[in-house]
């Protein structure tokens, strides 16, 4: 059976005046039906830029999609024209943002805002249109839906805001919510509610999830399979559970190291990860995580190692074996 | 203690007990505390009303009724502002005058608005060579000096138009033709306002979060673009409507504009320069509407501008 949605080998560039900045470089990855995807990384590592190259939504120029395909029920999204792909945005894929401070149109009340979507793809009447906002503003725990319609953004907090953004994005029922660090911007008590919200309605409405975040432990509660990015490449993947339990990438454990814990002392202090993530612009030919790497050998600084199966359904993308501390 | 804490909770006032202001609302707030501006808003009113209301009392026959024994009275009880140079009633006149600048101000901003938005709208969304062509062109329209566009524009389409008649009443067509050709000459500030504005507006997350939606690019334009810049617009727009009444009087005075027996305050001048001090009846009266006018549209664009974009508040 096709997945869902199959990623293959997507690169993507931005040709810039101080040279080429490799963005994503030849990530793969699948989604079945009604799955949980999390990607995980630091700011700048490629998360945000892969799923918008899958939206075609890299602003071309100074981006380019240099090499591979987005197959979307077997359909590559890549080859298609742009009227094609905004039948796609919306109606098969859709997305919320990390901001939903700037994400909703200030000047537009929410309701038409959502209310435009429908009219759009599903070629709603204009009342009916507005019933059904109201209903998807009322499903996503906004109180009073039918009074709130009317309203601008700025009269909604930031946590009805997203959920309103998340109203919008589940209008036209997609089979594919992409949600950019939709939590980000949220105090901790908001999140946990989005993050609920975005559970329920998962299962309600029976859609996969791809949730973009630096955040693991929003992963753990929400994915069941997680992919760790570095540097525009994919170092880690698996499920979510064996990538916790057993972490094999040292980013991935550096990522963990870092995490604050309930029960580990607080005198205790975080560990951090020294330096910062490379420079996109030219990346060394060994592997672009060796310079910080606690585990680094000989090789790492040559050859930049390809992802490899270490278990059922686990890959990771390092010539040492962290358990050992030696070259594999 | 315990109860001190719950007491401050309860004391915030609950959301829904006071509704944030919807836009305008706050917009209204504003432009009221501009009291220029308000002054502006009643005097163009009042003048509106007086060239409307001023047709129930003259009948437009009797405007451009001319009489040459009648020449150049001075203001009487019959005629209040005096006759012209022909015994036309410069009283009726303004009135009917009046309409017809205040037509031309209104229709030749909404070429202008339609021109320059759209020209700024494309060119600033879509960025690269069409921006640079639309600009170029942009560019080239300002080095052309106004005047001389409008005059070879005017001398040119001017006579070609038949008059229209438009309820019951005449118009010459030299009306349309200066309205376009006012419209057609002042768009490019508009132009790079809107441009500007979008693309500043075009970078931010809200187009990205209508284009993940699968909204059309025309509709992002319009409908979520457009109406995020409809402050410098409508303040830009407001300014350019005394701008054009200003423009139809300087074309007029000099004998291109609407033709005559159509009246316009701008035409009454033409030829009054010629009794300067012996009649200054003639221009004393167009002349001042035309002040009272462009003044006051000037200061309700102050008042809107403040009211619209509480960051450049004049204060």
């Amino acid at each position: 059976m096709t997945p869902l949605l199959e990623v293959q080998n997507l690169t993507t560039r931005f040709h810039t005046l101080d040279g080429i900045v490799h963005a994503v470089n030849g990530i793969s990855y699948t989604l079945e039906e009604g799955e949980t995807l999390g990607i995980v990384g630091e700011s700048g590592c490629g998360k945000s830029v892969s799923v918008l190259s899958i939206m075609g939504l890299i602003p071309e120029p100074p981006g380019k999609i240099a090499a591979g395909q987005v197959l979307y029920r077997g359909q590559d999204l890549l080859k298609l024209d742009e009227a094609q792909m905004q039948h796609i945005r919306g109606h098969e894929v859709a997305m919320v943002f990390q901001d939903p401070m700037t994400s909703l149109n200030p000047v537009l009340t929410v309701g038409r805002q959502i209310s435009e979507t429908l009219t759009v793809h599903l070629g709603m009447s204009e009342e009916h249109a507005c019933l059904r906002a109201v209903e998807l503003l009322g499903m996503v725990g906004i109180p009073q839906p039918d009074d709130r319609y009317g309203d601008y953004p700025h009269q909604f907090s930031g946590g009805m805001r997203q959920r309103a953004m998340i109203a919008m994005a589940l209008a036209c029922a997609p089979s594919i919510l992409i949600a950019d660090e939709p939590t980000t911007a949220l105090d901790v008590t908001i999140q946990a509610q989005i993050i609920d919200l975005v559970k329920t309605l998962r299962e309600r409405l029976g859609m996969a999830v791809i949730w973009i975040t630096h955040d693991l432990g929003v992963v753990a509660g929400l994915a069941e399979k997680m992919i760790v990015m570095y540097a525009g490449f994919i170092v880690e993947r698996g499920n979510v559970d064996d990538i916790y339990g057993n972490p094999r990438h040292p980013y991935t454990l550096a990522l963990l190291k870092s995490l604050p814990r309930v029960d580990r002392s607080s005198q205790e202090k975080l560990a951090t990860i020294p330096g910062l993530p490379p420079d996109l612009l030219g990346l060394p030919p060994g592997c672009p995580f060796a310079p910080r790497c606690a585990y680094e050998v000989e090789r790492c600084r040559q050859e930049n190692p390809q992802l490899a199966q270490i278990g059922r359904d686990h890959e990771i993308a390092c010539w040492v074996d962290v358990t050992t501390g030696r070259e594999r | 203690m315990e109860t001190a804490i719950k007491g401050s909770v309860a004391s915030i006032p609950d959301e829904s007990e006071a509704p944030p202001l919807s836009p305008g609302e706050l917009i209204w707030r504003r432009f009221r505390r501009h009291k220029m501006a308000l002054a502006g808003v009643t005097t163009l009113i009042l003048l509106i009303l007086y060239s409307l209301a001023g047709t129930l009392v003259f009948s437009e026959a009797f405007a451009n009724y001319t009489d040459t024994s009648l020449r150049l009275m001075p203001p009487s009880a019959t005629h209040p502002f005096g006759t012209d140079t022909v015994g036309r009633d410069i009283l009726a006149r303004t009135i009917y005058g009046g309409q017809i600048s205040l037509l031309i101000g209104l229709f030749a901003v909404v070429v202008e608005v339609i021109v320059g938005v759209l020209i700024g709208a494309i060119a600033g969304y879509y960025g690269g060579w069409i921006d640079a062509i639309l600009m170029r062109f942009t560019e080239a329209m300002f080095n052309i000096p106004q005047l001389f566009l409008l005059l070879v524009m005017a001398k040119f389409f001017g006579g070609k138009i038949p008059t229209i008649d438009i309820f019951g009443r005449t118009f010459s067509g030299s009306v349309v033709v200066i309205v376009f050709i006012i419209g057609l000459t002042s768009w490019m500030y508009l132009a790079r306002i809107v441009r500007a504005n979008f693309l500043s507006l075009k970078e931010r997350e809200f187009v990205l979060a209508a284009r993940t939606t699968g909204t059309k690019n025309l509709a992002i334009i319009f409908q979520h673009i457009l109406p995020n810049s409809m402050a410098p617009i409508i303040v830009s727009a407001t300014l350019s409507v005394a701008n054009a009444i200003l423009t139809e009087a300087y074309i007029s005075f000099l004998g291109l504009g609407v033709q005559p027996p159509t009246a316009t305050w701008g035409n009454m001048l033409d030829g009054a320069y010629n009794y300067i001090e012996t009649a200054p009846w003639l221009w004393i009266f167009p002349g001042m509407l035309i002040v009272l006018t462009v003044l006051s549209i000037n200061f309700v664009g102050d008042g809107l501008r403040d009211a619209l974009d509480p960051r450049t508040l004049t204060q």
